[in-house]
């Protein structure tokens, strides 16, 4: 944590803050700007950021963000990890979409391994990918609706994700921290009646996505607190560094599901929402379509769930079934082996993105040849998307920066590491 | 699948590669392996490099990071992911540095988004960026002592 800063100084890491502020050091009374502190407990930054704004009058005049406040070093941890111990630690990066940074993380290694994954394990990763991405949309919209002040949205979209809490209870006992997936395929086969679980929640999620929409999209409180805020052009977008559903609201048209395709994307049809506005209403409208998008997706891959094995034939890597391991003692070895010393993943060097809920979500994983990854670099996006805030919200009132911080999505966790 | 792991055969059987035109003549090392490319480039010529690449088409900066080789020589790399919605394509770019006060131009005039990757890299691995704006701790506490993501660093920290 920073040490607390002393009355007279501001702390001394945000210095583009301090530098304008000291602009007119030598008249006072040309000053005309205040710097404020926002957070890090503050109930609209989604986490532990806080903010320091200067401001004349209602009107920001730079912002700098001080991040760090969640920083625990999991990138060094990891190093310190075999490569399957590292899974659960992907999961509390960001904790609203668990399986997404499970996938990267598994698809990397895999890359690693030249692994070929059966096609079920795939289609439940795809299935399971959408539902993660539907259940952090919706507590994306809760929440943001309550900065802006529409409490009631909050306890509907909690209704509908306190479902998909229950399904992913199902697959892997766990409600958020799910690490459900392994390198190789799926930690166990869902419960029987998991699909049709499954099954029943798409026929009613349209429905609610629809009761959202009815309570926000009209509403004149609503449009007027979102339209024309938090302007983000297609070429700040690109040079900041955002991406998802914020970058896609500017118009550039880039969703790496379509455009650079991995776990079996190619095979499902799908249309990637954009719009050209830029502003605060379009990321709404962008992801209220995405969450329309995905229900879509999982249906396809419920349809098309091939049967067959959910993990790769690889016994080295893959831990032996329970009942083999206590018949057969080639089993019992391998699960001795793996669990004891790992296994080793070829030298060499691989980065895997995938599309997050919030944009580009990359793992970047270097092996020395040894069982334990030498480097294990995440990139996401919320962390390139804090860049952008300050473009978004300069010359603008104060209290908008609470409406576009709401809009970006961003996790401080996945932020900090 | 193809693997090519050094600059002549990446060149002879990539020619039509817009990155390594475009590149010219900057590539010290290059490799082609599990899909992806790297291309190494002197420290010195990185923001040349990324320039170049901007203009020929890679116009999204993904990610900037380091690995440390402690306790081999050239002991850091740094490296660079750059993609192309043209192409939709990623290349690796990689810069080596001797682990004896690191340092390399910063990339932030190209692309504005590097900014908080390099201060990143410089808090956890002591790598400086000359030119970077605001090259200040991100992640540690402004008096924090050491670069945690260095392999001579304890997992636990100094006691």
């Amino acid at each position: 944590m920073a040490p607390l800063a002393a009355p007279d100084m501001i702390t001394p890491d945000v210095i583009d803050v301090v530098a304008d502020s000291a602009r007119h050091q030598n008249d006072p009374a040309q000053d005309q700007t205040m710097v404020l502190n926002m957070g890090p407990q503050h109930p609209s930054t989604h986490g532990v950021l806080r903010l320091v704004l200067e401001i004349d009058g209602e009107s920001v005049v730079s912002l700098a963000p001080d991040i760090g406040y969640l920083h625990t070093g999991i990138e060094k941890t990891c190093e310190a990890k075999f490569y399957q111990q590292v899974v659960p630690l992907t999961d509390r990066i960001d904790y609203l979409c668990p399986m997404t940074n499970n996938l990267a993380y598994v698809l990397a290694v895999e890359k690693l391994l030249g692994l070929e994954i059966p096609e079920r394990a795939e289609t439940i990763r795809v299935l399971l990918n959408e539902l993660t991405r539907i259940q952090s949309h919706l507590v994306w919209l809760g929440t943001h609706a309550m900065d802006i002040g529409a409490l009631t949205v909050f306890l509907y979209c909690f209704r509908e994700r306190e479902e998909l809490l229950r399904l992913f209870e199902a697959v892997a006992g766990q409600r958020m921290m799910t690490s459900y997936f392994r390198i190789g395929g799926l930690s166990m086969e869902p419960p029987i009646d998991w699909f049709a679980k499954v099954q029943k929640f798409l026929k009613i999620m349209p429905s609610k996505i629809e009761e959202y929409e009815g309570l926000l999209t009209g509403n004149p409180i609503w449009m007027g607190r979102l339209k024309g805020v938090g302007y983000l052009s297609p070429e700040d977008a690109v040079a900041l560094g955002v991406t998802g559903p914020t970058l896609r609201a500017s118009g550039v048209d880039w969703d790496l599901r379509r455009d650079m395709p991995y776990s079996g994307y190619e095979k499902y049809t799908f249309k990637v929402p954009t719009r050209t506005e830029g502003d605060v209403w379009a990321r709404y409208v962008v992801r209220l379509e995405e969450m329309y998008e995905s229900v879509s997706i999982c249906q396809q891959a419920l349809d098309r769930m091939p049967e067959g094995r959910i993990v790769a034939d690889a016994p080295k890597i893959i831990l032996p079934d329970r009942e083999q391991m206590k018949t057969q003692m080639e089993s019992l070895i391998h699960h001795f082996k793996i669990v004891t010393e790992g296994f080793a993943v070829p030298a060499g060097e691989v980065f895997q993105a995938v599309e997050s809920p919030r944009g580009v979500m990359g793992y970047y994983v270097v092996s020395d040849g040894t069982a334990k990854p030498l480097r294990c670099h995440m990139r996401n996006p919320s962390y390139a998307t804090l860049q952008a805030l300050e473009t978004m919200c300069k010359g603008k009132l104060l209290g908008d920066v609470v409406a576009v911080i709401g809009s970006i999505d961003i996790v401080l966790g996945e932020i900090d590491r | 699948m193809a693997e090519y792991l050094t600059l002549e055969t990446v060149r002879e059987n990539m020619p039509e590669n817009a990155a390594l035109i475009a590149l010219g003549d900057l590539p010290v090392k290059a490799k082609f392996d599990r899909n992806e490319l790297t291309v190494t480039v002197a420290a010195e010529k990185i923001a040349t490099a990324a320039k170049a690449l901007q203009l020929a088409g890679y116009n999204f900066f993904e990610d900037c990071t380091a690995v440390d080789w402690y306790p081999s020589e050239p002991r850091f790399q740094v490296t660079y992911h750059i993609v192309s919605m043209k192409f939709k394509e990623r290349i690796r770019l990689a810069v080596l540095l001797e682990g004896d006060d690191p340092a390399l131009p910063s990339i932030t005039e190209v692309w504005p988004s590097a900014n908080f990757y390099e201060r990143e890299v410089f808090d956890l691995f002591g790598i400086r960026f000359t030119g970077h704006p605001n090259l200040t701790r991100i992640m540690m506490p402004t008096d924090w002592k050491g670069h945690p993501l260095r392999k001579d660093y304890p997992v636990e920290g100094y006691r």
